[in-house]
């Protein structure tokens, strides 16, 4: 099969080189890979692009099965691509909930047919996220989906007992347990971050502590049965301190930001527009400024997008009946480079660390976050940091709407993905699996 | 002026102004034939998400006294109860011909999202959101004060107003203080702190625990809130006696008053709890006579904004 020849791009934003990727894999850099290019190989001027690792998602919602309407793992891993993204993994709060084996491997090979992106499911901890009894981690973990990250991601494996049974037996099989960090009793109806906005416009507050206090207690529990835990979309600065203390006492805790609690305030509940309405709430700009913090300084892992693309009249209502939620898959690349990079906090590197290799590392997912060299797979996209969007929700790939940076200008453009050596995303044009088009035709 | 959905929408001056037109208008409620033609043809729609007889009946009163056409629309029994949304009834009601809309709703926002949302674009009076604002309620507060403390003139600057109660939950404490310290009162809440959200240093007003502290400070009114006996079983005070002790106004508390202080509560009041019979009762309780106030600071709200080009051309 032809392939492509990459021409001066710069890895990691690094030096201009060439990069040959043939049967998935890169099978030349530099000037061997003009020198092997043969002529129906495609020739991409890519100079001004940045190569990364194909990035990697610890946490999307797809929908599928049970929310065909609003996304279906074709369309979110469709986006998944456009936003850069080779590997996803996909929450288990489905209808039914993905806490079998069945719904996990049907999960799994939708992803495979879709072919865009890897879709690696997480598996439910609990039994119907009910938080009473554990579901089946290990028939997960060895079924052809190979589980590895289980959480009942929306709510909280709030039972203790729940909790660290759940980090001890996934031991057994290197699993790592998600754990959406949020004390039920504290934020009862709650709709925003409780503070100084909450007070003011009137919305149940959802105070800091709720999370804060279950990531301390996970914590400990981490480090008492030795098990792995990774704390999902952390939004506070109390959080980040904790993580910090945990990480230097050698805990093995990993945690996660996302885009939009890197650039996005509780001022924006003012104007009452539940787009703005997400699960842990947008948080104030102290906390916006600590989880930056954490991310350039490690304590932070991974950002991951929590990509949740909700129906249009689950949005288009008053605050308190909306759904919680945003769309991130294809601003999720675009926002680190406006808070990080051109920040000078973060080198392409270091994107690549926080969106490609450690959360490849986390979720054990092999084949991807590896480094741009020959022979490896050629799971990669080139982005063009010079370019400028304003965002509109109408053009994207997700089949929701629902995306908080709607309007907003930011920088950065994905104009390739490469899933395995295929075009997933070419010069910024979806391009469907072969096998998907002949089954359209 | 557009819409009517937070006091801290109004300025001093349109506060003020507002506060005048509502004088005008309470002077033409003294007269045998109360109507007045201002708003004849125009179609005024109360939506009611919650139940509320008393603030109902007052835009009722306030948009017939204006001789505007008054639908009623509330959600109990209605589709809305069988799932239909905000806006699809708000869309219902544009259809119909309202040319403006009076909504009283349980969801903190829920008048911001009907003035904002693109789904109508009529003017939108806020009855009370939720936590959130009830400003009307605030400018018939005022509108009472002012008539006792200020000669009906003007605004109410250097006056010290005491708000007791649960300032948490109640849209009447955040609309009042926003609203008198715009007109250069002085505010000081009391509470217990279980019933101040976090956040409230923010607020224009002082913030005190000690209702007995706050009550020998000069005070020239003092603004009960409602309290809900279900907060109690939600842990935020241990009983009702013990709320009424610390925090209630009784005839003991009211004694201590100057003798030109008032006593304000929006209604309805739990006699025995926040306040005592003798204090409802007393000389100085103006509760009656807020009822009253109400329809005129109606009146003046609706005029103002669906009458808006015609204000200034003589006296309503």
């Amino acid at each position: 099969m032809p392939g492509y020849l990459v021409r001066s791009v710069a890895p990691l934003g690094a030096e201009r080189t060439d990069l040959l990727l043939r049967d998935g894999v890169v099978v030349a850099l530099g000037r061997d890979a003009a020198s092997q290019a043969g002529s129906d190989d495609t020739r991409i001027d890519a100079d001004g692009l940045v190569a990364l690792p194909g990035l990697v998602d610890l946490h999307t919602h797809l929908r599928e099965p049970g929310r065909e309407d609003t996304e279906t793992v074709d369309s979110g891993t469709r986006a998944a691509a456009a936003g850069g993204f080779t590997a996803v993994h996909a929450m288990a709060n489905t209808a039914p909930v993905a806490d079998t084996a069945g719904v996990v491997e049907q999960v799994w090979r939708l992803g495979r047919d879709a072919g865009w992106a890897d879709v690696r499911p997480v598996g439910a901890v609990t039994i119907g996220l009910a938080g009473e009894r554990l579901a089946e981690l290990g028939a997960m973990a060895t079924s052809a989906a190979a589980v590895r990250v289980f959480s009942d991601d929306g709510k909280c494996v709030w039972d203790p007992v729940l909790m660290r049974r759940a980090l001890e037996y996934t031991k057994a099989f290197d699993g790592v347990v998600a754990q959406h960090a949020q004390e039920p009793r504290l934020t009862v109806d709650a709709q925003m971050h409780e503070g100084v906005v909450s007070a003011e416009i009137g919305l149940t507050g959802w105070p800091a502590v709720a999370e804060e206090a279950i990531i301390a207690r996970d914590v400990l529990l981490a480090e008492h049965v030795g098990g792995r835990l990774h704390v999902q979309h952390l939004s506070t600065a109390g959080s980040v301190e904790i993580i910090r203390w945990a990480k230097a006492r050698g805990i093995a805790v990993t945690a996660e930001a996302t885009p939009h609690h890197l650039l996005l305030t509780d001022e924006l509940a003012r104007t009452y527009d539940p787009v703005y309405k997400v699960n842990p709430p947008l948080r104030t700009a102290e906390d916006v400024a600590a989880v930056r913090a954490g991310l350039a300084d490690g304590t932070i892992d991974v950002v991951a997008t929590d990509h949740a693309p909700h129906a249009v009249q689950d949005k288009d209502c008053e605050w308190s009946a909306a759904a919680f939620g945003m769309t991130g898959l294809e601003t999720c690349l675009a926002v680190v480079q406006q808070v990080m990079v051109e920040e000078n906090a973060f080198t392409w590197a270091d994107v690549a660390r926080v969106l490609s290799h450690t959360p490849a590392r986390i979720g054990r997912v092999a084949d991807h976050g590896r480094p741009i060299a020959v022979g490896e797979p050629a799971n990669l996209t080139l982005v063009d940091p010079a370019a400028r969007r304003t965002i509109d929700p109408r053009v994207q790939q997700t089949a929701s709407r629902n995306s908080p940076f709607a309007g907003r200008e930011l920088p950065g453009e994905v104009r390739w993905t490469f899933l395995r050596g295929r075009a997933t995303i070419a010069d910024t044009v979806a391009v469907p699996a072969p096998s998907r088009t002949g089954a359209h035709a | 002026m557009r819409h009517l959905l937070s006091t801290t929408d109004l300025d001093r001056d349109s506060a003020v102004a507002l506060l005048d037109t509502a004088e005008a208008m309470a002077q033409t409620q003294s007269r045998t034939i109360k109507k007045l033609p201002a708003l004849r043809g125009l179609t005024i729609v109360n939506l009611f998400f919650e139940d509320s007889t008393r603030t109902r009946i007052s835009f009722e009163a306030a948009a017939k006294r204006l001789s505007a056409d008054v639908i009623n629309f509330s959600a109990k029994g209605s589709s809305v109860s069988k799932g239909e949304s905000l806006k699809d009834t708000a869309q219902t009601l544009r259809a119909i011909g309202a040319d403006a809309v009076v909504v009283r709703h349980p969801s903190s926002g829920a008048p911001h999202r009907l003035a904002h949302a693109g789904w109508i674009d009529t003017p939108v009076v806020n009855a009370g959101d939720g936590m959130h604002q009830h400003p009307t309620q605030a400018l018939l507060d005022a509108f009472t004060l002012r008539r006792h403390l200020a000669d009906g003139r003007g605004d109410l600057a250097g006056r010290h107003v005491v708000v007791v109660g649960d300032v948490l939950h109640s849209r009447v404490a955040r609309s009042n203080v926003d609203l008198l310290a715009t007109l250069g009162a002085r505010v000081t809440l009391v509470a217990p702190p279980t019933l101040l959200p976090i956040g409230v240093e923010s607020w224009r007003c002082a913030v005190t625990y000690d209702l007995d502290a706050a009550l020998a400070d000069d005070v020239d009114a003092v603004m009960m809130l409602r309290v809900q006996r279900e907060r109690m079983t939600s842990g935020f005070f241990p009983s009702e006696r013990e709320y009424a002790r610390r925090y209630g106004l009784d005839g003991a508390r009211v004694d201590r008053l100057a003798d030109h202080a008032l006593v304000l509560h929006p209604g309805p009041m739990n006699r025995g709890l926040e306040i005592s019979a003798e204090a409802a009762d007393s000389p100085r309780s103006t509760v009656v006579e807020q009822v009253a106030n109400g329809v005129s600071v109606r009146m003046a709200v609706l005029y103002t904004l669906l009458a808006g080009d015609l204000a200034g051309e003589g006296d309503a």
